[in-house]
């Protein structure tokens, strides 16, 4: 059934094209301002790619998530997906996943590309793209769990990045670690570390959100 | 069937309504009436178990129903004051993961509305009353026994009003039980009333 549900997301976001491909392409954008803004030199450059690469990606991914349970919540589905004989953790983890595959693949795809748009050295590329896969599952988490709380809150368009954000500041620190030191192990692991806590706490704290949500 | 014992809901700081009790045997409906802001909608959400009550106990065949809400979830189809359709969607596609969790038919819930003739026509084209039968198709896919509905006919003309009226007769002779809430007239034939505010 969750299945059914992440089928239903797709669909959506099928329908909605442009809303899907926003955060891609402001990722996209983002990252190519950088050589214009501090210069085209290869050494300052690919000592910033690693870091460039994960705040765009980490504040794309924060675009579609004010929509992610808002849409539904205004118009009643989200009434129509807690009686849907699902728990509300399964609803909350089926809609991460939704995000994921819709913004977090998306922008790991990407990241290859743009990391060597901007001449980052060709021995990290691999640490920095096995950092992404963890991370933005992690960011999937995090983000959909804030969303969910701030469901229902006035101006929570811009609550959601306050309280998101400082909750990615480890993924982001272990992230670029890893595309920045020769032994990307052990930050690799601290961040299926953050994967392992994320994956059960985040749809738990998102279950609730959007069952208080509903009351 | 369904019972329900003493309940009461706070919203806010204000009680909306306490001891509501009443007793459905299979076939039997309930028309819920009352002003606007008598907690119709809070007792169908209250049933629904979106919304925990403030006192009392809901049972389904003897059993506490809101123990464990995905399963009291399955029971029911809810239809609530909104539509709940997406308006990019067309009028078939809206009704897909319904019909994924249910196993019903499509075709079937937009005949029993009268919305063949739209199924492929974008959501964002309907009139209200539209909208309203294609979120009513939804009950034509469900099997679930227990319907409630919130305000199901608003928006409706005469002839809808009657297919609706049929679907709820259909529903009660195979033994459903359909709590419904209105501030006007529904196309229920005999059932108990209850009355708030």
């Amino acid at each position: 059934m969750v299945i059914a549900l992440i089928g239903r997301e797709l669909g959506i976001a099928l329908v909605h094209g442009a809303d899907t491909l926003a955060a891609l392409l402001f990722f996209l954008v983002v990252t190519s301002l950088f050589p214009l803004a501090v210069g085209p030199s290869p050494a300052v450059l690919g000592r910033l790619a690693p870091g460039v690469v994960w705040v765009a990606a980490l504040l794309a991914a924060l675009l579609p998530l004010e929509r992610l349970f808002g849409a539904d919540y205004e118009d009643g589905s989200l009434d129509q997906l807690l009686l849907s004989g699902l728990s509300p953790l399964a609803v909350a983890a089926g809609k991460a996943a939704a995000h994921w595959l819709l913004t977090g693949l998306p922008l790991l795809l990407a990241a290859g590309p743009i990391a060597i748009m901007l001449r980052i050295e060709p021995g990290r590329l691999p640490a920095l793209l096995a950092a992404l896969l963890p991370g933005t599952l992690c960011l999937s988490l995090i983000g959909s769990a804030g969303a969910a709380l701030v469901l229902g809150a006035r101006r929570g368009a811009i609550l959601l990045p306050l309280l998101v954000l400082p909750l990615a500041v480890p993924v982001l620190i272990f992230g670029t670690a890893a595309a920045e030191t020769d032994q990307p192990r052990a930050d690799l692991l601290l961040l299926a570390a953050l994967l392992a806590l994320a994956l059960p706490l985040c749809p738990l704290a998102a279950g609730a959100s959007l069952s208080a949500a509903a009351e | 069937m369904l019972q329900a014992d003493g309940l009461a809901a706070i919203r806010g700081d204000r009680l909306i309504f306490r001891d509501i009790s009443f007793t459905l045997a299979p076939g039997e409906a309930l028309a819920v009436r009352g002003p606007n802001g008598a907690g119709k909608s809070t007792l169908l959400r209250l049933l629904a178990g979106l919304l925990r009550p403030a006192a009392g106990k809901l049972l389904w065949q003897g059993e506490d129903a809101l123990g464990d809400p995905p399963r009291h979830a399955r029971r029911i189809a809810y239809i609530g004051h909104q539509d709940a359709v997406k308006p990019g969607f067309t009028a078939a596609e809206n009704l897909r993961f319904a019909a994924r969790l249910s196993g019903g038919s499509i075709a079937g819930a937009l005949a029993a509305l009268d919305l063949v003739a739209l199924a492929d026509l974008p959501v964002r084209l309907f009139s209200a009353g539209q909208k309203r039968r294609l979120a009513l198709a939804r009950l034509a896919l469900s099997a679930a026994p227990l319907w409630l509905l919130d305000e199901p006919t608003n928006g409706l003309d005469e002839t809808a009003a009657a297919r609706l009226g049929r679907l709820l007769a259909a529903h009660r002779t195979s033994g459903g039980v359909v709590v419904a809430a209105s501030h006007l007239g529904l196309p229920l034939g005999r059932a108990n009333e209850l009355v708030l505010g």
